[in-house]
């Protein structure tokens, strides 16, 4: 961990009534790294996330840290000003609307007074899928209701949502849940272009063999506390499937040094 | 190789299929709008000295307004997935408010604000308990129609107020009045909160927040929709909103009557229903309750020139409100 790193969280608990989802967690993400976030259910990596994404604000103690600068009482609105950016596993779109109220959720295109600019809107949507989403069909128009869309367009809609709002820090939480194989490939691809573009990502997912080939490093999460970090060119993927059934059996990664920076 | 997707994506916004998905889309509201026609059509040739003579017309552009001033705003805070059941109550308080400050000032703007005030006070509590504390509208306002009614009735004594020295003001005439001797005023003011309502709900960042609140509450949040803020205002409009319809519909008559609003509760939920806004939030549209609230206000006067008594009334709306919404489902199940 140093200081150029793009967003370093320092002993961060979290505690909802009895329960704690996080006790003092260590994480950072480096300029133009993509970290694996690994870990069971319930093992506090949404927690995590959510802390990151301005949604839940930690227990007092903790220390957020972005471009090297203390942030406290993150927003979800200064997150996204921050340039922190979620794609959330369908969960993000609105069904019954159309596609470019979704592209736009939130931070819709107006005039001085809230008056929508929709025409605006449209041309965006529609040189954007396109472009970035490759969509071809020409019964897709930007007017097209989300919910007509196939799992793999929908994940293409909320990642390209992203993209478009220029985020530095781009969270994909289980962007491969529910897709096909080459839908899959896809959203993997998209991983890589992230780091191509030169932005950070934290990729959230179950399966090891998604998040293994497109990152930098891996932060295995247990119960509440990080369990290991490896740098991924240093383990191979079955040491580290290895490693996540002792974690998973112990809680914890006895007698392996704990590899940080990138 | 983009241009020509380019155009391929124009040709299908505007050709045929455009119009069959336009129609798939609004396919409830246009629902409404032949249900509406039909049963003109059924009167017409039922009743032809009634409905061919402007009186009806009249009659129905004089009385609808006062549950239409309510279900247009109720749209959108039932498209935002929430409910209000408070607004006969709030018509009574905002008038009451009305009634005793004239009384006491002889001052009618004083009088107009404090009926706004009241229709605030009333929404502020609602969007509180609802957007503050969570609690499902539902219940939470039964439960202000019931505390609502309660400090109307203590508060008067379960006396009426004559509004008799309001009559030939220009006040009077700006809310119940006739236009030429023709259209009353709280037609126009139907018209108007329609074409305030429907802009803000499509051309405001306002109306894509309530869309996208009742369709998805948790990615408008973790989009950074100001969702309590939002649902505040949908509570305030509404309570606004029937303390303005209650004024009308007591000025249309001259007297305040502490039970006003009882009976708007079924016809204004029935309208918006009937409209097209779907019971799970998320879709409806304006143009679709507009309609429909002029479609209950034909059956309710059908009702009574068919002969029937106003017994079948309740009947009639308790029909209208549980057949729409299955039927929507139904259909919207069926096209999805």
């Amino acid at each position: 961990m140093d200081t150029s790193d793009l967003l370093i969280l320092s002993r961060i608990s979290k505690t909802f009534g009895e329960v704690t989802a996080l006790r003092d967690v260590d994480f950072h993400v480096g300029k133009n790294e993509i970290v694996g976030l690994l870990g069971d259910n319930g093992a506090g990596k949404s927690t995590l996330i959510k802390i990151i994404t301005g949604y839940h604000h930690p227990d007092p103690g903790g220390e957020i840290l972005f471009k090297g600068k203390r942030i406290d009482n993150l927003s979800v609105a200064k997150a996204r000003d921050l340039g922190i950016e979620t794609v959330y596993q369908e969960k993000a779109l609105a069904d019954k609307q159309a596609l470019w109220r979704n592209i736009f959720m939130g931070r819709e295109m107006t005039t001085a007074l809230g008056v929508l600019e929709i025409r605006r809107m449209r041309e965006v949507t529609r040189r954007l899928m396109v472009e970035t989403m490759g969509f071809t069909s020409a019964a897709v128009i930007p007017d097209t209701l989300v919910r007509t869309l196939s799992g793999g367009e929908r994940q293409g809609v909320a990642i390209v949502r992203a993209l478009y709002f220029q985020a530095e820090l781009i969270i994909l939480d289980e962007p491969t849940m529910g897709l096909s194989v080459s839908e899959t490939r896809k959203a993997l691809d998209f991983v890589r272009g992230i780091k191509r573009a030169g932005k950070s990502c934290i990729f959230i997912d179950h399966n090891i063999f998604h998040v293994y080939p497109v990152v930098d490093r891996l932060v295995i999460l247990d119960r509440g506390h990080v369990a290991g970090e490896f740098v991924q060119h240093a383990v191979s993927l079955d040491e580290l499937t290895h490693k996540l059934q002792e974690v998973a059996r112990t809680g914890s990664l006895e007698g392996t040094p704990r590899d940080a920076g990138p | 190789m983009i241009s020509r997707l380019e155009a391929r994506h124009g040709a299908a916004d505007s050709s045929g299929p455009g119009l069959a998905r336009y129609g798939r889309r609004h396919a409830v509201q246009l629902g409404t709008i032949a249900v509406g026609l039909l049963i003109w059509v059924v009167f017409i040739i039922g009743a032809p000295r009634t409905f061919l003579s402007y009186n009806i017309y009249q009659a129905f552009m004089s009385t609808t307004p006062f549950f239409a001033l309510m279900a247009l705003p109720l749209t959108m805070v039932i498209i935002a997935g929430e409910i209000d059941l408070s607004f006969p109550s709030v018509m009574a308080l905002g008038t009451a408010a009305f009634a005793y400050t004239l009384a006491y000032t002889g001052d009618l703007t004083l009088a107009f604000f404090a009926c706004a005030l009241a229709g605030i006070l009333a929404g502020v509590t609602n969007g509180g308990i609802v957007a503050g504390l969570g609690i499902p509208s539902l219940v939470a306002t039964i439960g202000t129609q019931f505390f609502w009614r309660g400090v109307v009735l203590v508060g008067t004594g379960g006396n009426g107020v004559s509004l008799v020295p309001t009559r030939g003001t220009v006040f009077y005439s700006m809310m119940v009045g006739r236009l030429e001797g023709l259209i009353p005023a709280q037609m126009l003011w139907t018209v108007f909160m329609a074409i305030a309502v429907a802009f803000l709900l499509n051309r405001h960042r306002f109306g894509a927040h309530v869309y996208l609140i009742g369709d998805n509450i948790e990615s408008a949040r973790l989009m950074g929709v100001n969702v309590r803020q939002r649902k505040m205002l949908l509570f305030v409009l509404m309570g606004v909103a029937a303390a303005f319809a209650g004024l009308v519909a007591s000025l249309e008559v001259t007297y305040f009557w502490p039970t006003l609003g009882d009976g708007y509760l079924l016809t204004t939920i029935a309208s918006v229903f009937l409209g097209g806004t779907s019971v799970f939030g998320g879709t409806g549209t304006i143009v679709g309750t507009f309609v429909a609230c002029f479609i209950i206000g034909a059956i309710n006067a059908g009702i009574v020139a068919i002969g029937l008594t106003g017994f079948w009334t309740q009947l009639i709306y308790g029909l209208i409100i549980v057949l729409s919404v299955t039927l929507q489902t139904a259909l919207s199940r069926k096209l999805a």
